[in-house]
């Protein structure tokens, strides 16, 4: 009982890593049914049956929302930080430690209620993960809109709540417990990023959670915030309302577009600090890579306005949008520019946490890469809400967010077991999951130019495009599969390295300088966090962050 | 580029032609991205690659890290100008007077189609008259002498050569107008009347889509959009204002 009920940082992580695993099982075995089905619309499954369009909505709707929040945010964004962020700056505890077990707490409730919509009369909602009103708002307008639609709003509440206590708990954390002598300069970029992106948090899902809230008002309360005069639904004519639905997209997209940073921002310090390390150089520009992960937080709270380019809202806010989103890209590439001069100029040593780190750089180009294109209202017109837009945030969040996620679990893992994940395995692991993650979503992008819309049950898009589009469908679904079933391997490894056989790795085992490698609470340090490289005529090619240069 | 549907709007030449340029230099920036990772894991596999440890930065670093930067930098520019020029000329044009007004309609799962006819004006509607059964599906007022005139279609039919301005509507939830023959695409909000203009050109038929997820049969709400001569469109419109 004393391990679940736990206030301990560490034991919280375990909890978080256990639930992210539950949601990205499920959420796999989600898009695995909808792959088969668009491919092979006919085959029924298992207990199931022929998959119905609605069905499919629902898929879609559910593994989105589990992918986004209980995978991509909560693995980055509560189990790493709770695993590490305290170590990290030479403490045991987190501020807050009652808050920040609560967190854990609700959004456990919060993934169980999410479940729940699928076992309710009707099952679970179809609107998608972003929920547009008036669809998410009137029950009639489609089966899993009553009942599953409130359980996903109950949920997504709980989650927000959760996701603000975590955040104030990391941010109290960071500003009150550091070591004296660690200075703003001396922290790790990983600290640095979960500053940012837990900032970004407390502002990002409070707009969620009011947006949730003011929902639910409209569902059961008779509000209409966002719903507008003259709704007619299935015929039946709606309570005359005064809202918009237009007031959704923005608290919705004012939430959505941070929580794109929410997820990757983690994933960047760590690929900064992994670069450092397993080149044995310093991180080079360290205040530059500070001020673009301060200038990413800033800018990303003003692009929402990107998502809404074919709302129909004021065209000069098109072009306002458009610029904001291309100067958030100047930064991302600084950082992504940094890291490949690491990669060249240093020498690598190549094991798997570098290489899921090179992996998470290559996918945040790929993805990231389409998004000045997107950026550009003209073109985004042709572009919103096609195959494109699926193939760009799969690569640029959900594989750039997975890979970091799979980066921090080898290179942390002896923190949790005391041993090292199996290296043959770890890298079969990496160049499959590789090869399988490209030929999955780079293809989509080519089905988007062709103008198929996403959310679509069936391949059903511009007649000129079915021909083309089937082979290139059918090899989309097997690498799929391939990238699902390699990941077995990863189950199978963080298993069997935790045996008492394996030999146990000693602290250190990365020869690594930040303050989580030290085994120990560090009350001082005098030194920054990358201290690395054998040119200053040491034993060693690196010194700690807990050795210090010279009796305090 | 081939992978698009053939464009049959006049502005899908521009929009065509920047797409595929944007397309172009991403890809090679992505190829040139991918095959760095690769030289530097064979450097290290061959048993070379930079030391690099305990050099200091600073000369190599202008040169692996600013410069690039700047390079990218002006990419973004330039993406940044020439996509908003097009979509200036796109969206933030009057309305020439000989434009074709029609009047669309997202409806779960349908598209309609409203011609103000020959008073150039379309009849009130109202919620409480919506019928599809009987015949009325946008709920057009009978006691409302300008919609005597107007024509509903299921069928888009427009005249090749002439601007048409669109009035975007929906009755129940969003939906997504999206012609990728046109190189069109915007939301039909209820509440709200969007504005769309574009010149159809080339004579034929175009698939309409919707493409923001709108109910169960968001797969299916499907509508055509035929291009005719404007003979052609002139002789239908008459016999479809006849009946009345």
């Amino acid at each position: 009982m004393r391990r679940i009920f736990t206030t301990e940082p560490k034991g919280l992580a375990r909890l978080y890593l256990w639930l992210g695993l539950a949601a990205v099982i499920i959420g796999t075995l989600l898009s695995l049914l909808m792959r088969i089905h668009r491919t092979w619309p006919q085959v029924a499954m298992p207990l199931h049956g022929v998959i119905k369009p609605e069905d499919y909505l629902a898929l879609v709707t559910m593994h989105g929302t589990l992918m986004v929040f209980f995978v991509l945010t909560v693995v980055p964004q509560s189990a790493f930080p709770n695993l590490v962020l305290p170590a990290q700056i030479g403490s045991k505890k987190m501020a807050l430690p009652r808050l920040n077990a609560a967190a854990f707490w609700i959004t456990s409730a919060s993934l169980l209620v999410l479940l729940a919509a699928f076992f309710v009369p009707e099952g679970a909602p179809i609107a998608g993960w972003t929920s547009y009103p008036p669809l998410s708002a009137v029950a009639a307008a489609g089966p899993g809109q009553a009942t599953g639609m409130d359980l996903w709003l109950v949920a997504i509440v709980l989650f927000c709540l959760a996701a603000v206590m975590g955040s104030a708990s990391i941010l109290a954390t960071i500003l009150l417990r550091r070591a004296s002598g660690l200075t703003f300069g001396r922290l790790p970029l990983t600290v640095w990023s979960w500053m940012v992106s837990s900032g970004l948090t407390v502002i990002a899902f409070s707009a969620l959670f009011l947006a949730a809230v003011l929902l639910l008002s409209d569902r059961h309360l008779g509000t209409s915030y966002f719903l507008p005069a003259g709704l007619v639904v299935n015929g039946i004519p709606q309570a005359a309302g005064s809202g918009s639905p237009m007031l959704w997209l923005h608290l919705f997209w004012f939430f959505g577009h941070p929580e794109v940073y929410i997820v990757v921002l983690p994933g960047m310090g760590l690929a900064s600090s992994l670069l450092a390390n397993f080149t044995r150089r310093p991180v080079p520009g360290y205040w530059l890579m500070v001020a673009s992960t301060l200038l990413i937080g800033v800018l990303g709270l003003g692009v929402w306005g990107h998502h809404m380019f074919v709302s129909g809202m004021n065209p000069y806010a098109g072009t306002a949008f458009g610029l904001t989103t291309m100067a958030i890209a100047i930064p991302s590439s600084a950082e992504v520019l940094t890291w490949l001069a690491m990669m060249f100029r240093g020498r690598l040593r190549v094991n798997t946490p570098l290489l899921f780190v090179l992996g998470f750089v290559s996918f945040f180009i790929a993805g990231g890469l389409t998004g000045p294109i997107l950026a550009q209202p003209a073109l985004d017109a042709y572009l919103h809400n096609t195959f494109f837009v699926v193939a760009h945030f799969h690569l640029v969040m959900a594989m750039a967010g997975v890979f970091s996620i799979f980066a921090g679990i080898y290179y942390w893992y002896p923190l949790l077991t005391g041993r090292r994940m199996n290296e043959v395995l770890g890298q079969i692991h990496f160049w499959i999951s590789l090869i399988a993650a490209y030929g999955t979503f780079y293809p989509m992008h080519l089905a988007g130019l062709a103008g198929e819309p996403r959310h679509y049950a069936q391949l059903r898009g511009p007649v000129e495009s079915f021909a083309k589009l089937i082979p290139v469908e059918r090899g989309i679904t097997s690498s799929a599969f391939l990238l699902a079933a390699v990941q077995l391997v990863f189950l199978f490894n963080v298993f069997w390295s935790a045996r008492a056989k394996v030999a146990l790795a000693g602290a250190n085992p990365w020869k690594a300088t930040t303050l989580e490698w030290s085994g120990e609470e560090h009350p001082m340090t005098d030194r920054g966090p990358y201290e690395y490289g054998s040119a200053t005529g040491r034993s060693e090619d690196f010194r700690p962050q807990w050795k210090a240069e010279k009796p305090f | 580029m081939n992978w698009l549907p053939p464009n049959g709007a006049l502005r899908g030449i521009a929009l065509d032609h920047l797409l595929g340029w944007n397309l172009t230099i991403v890809f090679w920036l992505f190829v040139a991205a991918q095959a760095s990772f690769v030289v530097a894991l064979a450097r290290r596999w061959m048993g070379r690659g930079g030391t690099g440890e305990g050099v200091p930065w600073r000369g190599r670093y202008f040169i692996l890290h600013v410069l690039p930067l700047a390079a990218i930098t002006g990419l973004y520019l330039w993406m940044l100008v020439t996509g908003h020029r097009l979509w200036a000329a796109r969206r933030e044009m009057a309305m020439p007077a000989r434009a074709l007004e029609v009047e669309v309609t997202g409806v779960q799962f349908q598209w309609y189609f409203r011609y103000p006819g020959p008073d150039g004006e379309y009849g009130t509607t109202k919620p409480n008259l919506v019928s599809a059964p009987a015949g009325n599906p946008l709920g057009v007022d009978p006691g409302d002498p300008r919609g005597a005139d107007d024509v509903v279609s299921a069928v888009m039919m427009l005249p090749a050569g002439r601007p048409v301005e669109i009035t975007l509507r929906a009755q129940d939830v969003i939906h997504g107008f999206f012609v990728p023959g046109m190189r069109l695409k915007q939301d039909a909000i209820p509440g709200m009347a969007g504005h769309l203009s574009f010149t159809p050109e080339t004579p034929g038929d175009y698939a309409i889509l919707c493409s923001q997820v709108c109910g169960l049969g968001h797969d299916r709400m499907q509508a055509r959009m035929r291009v005719v001569s404007p003979e052609q469109f002139a002789a239908w419109l008459a016999a479809r204002e006849a009946p009345r």
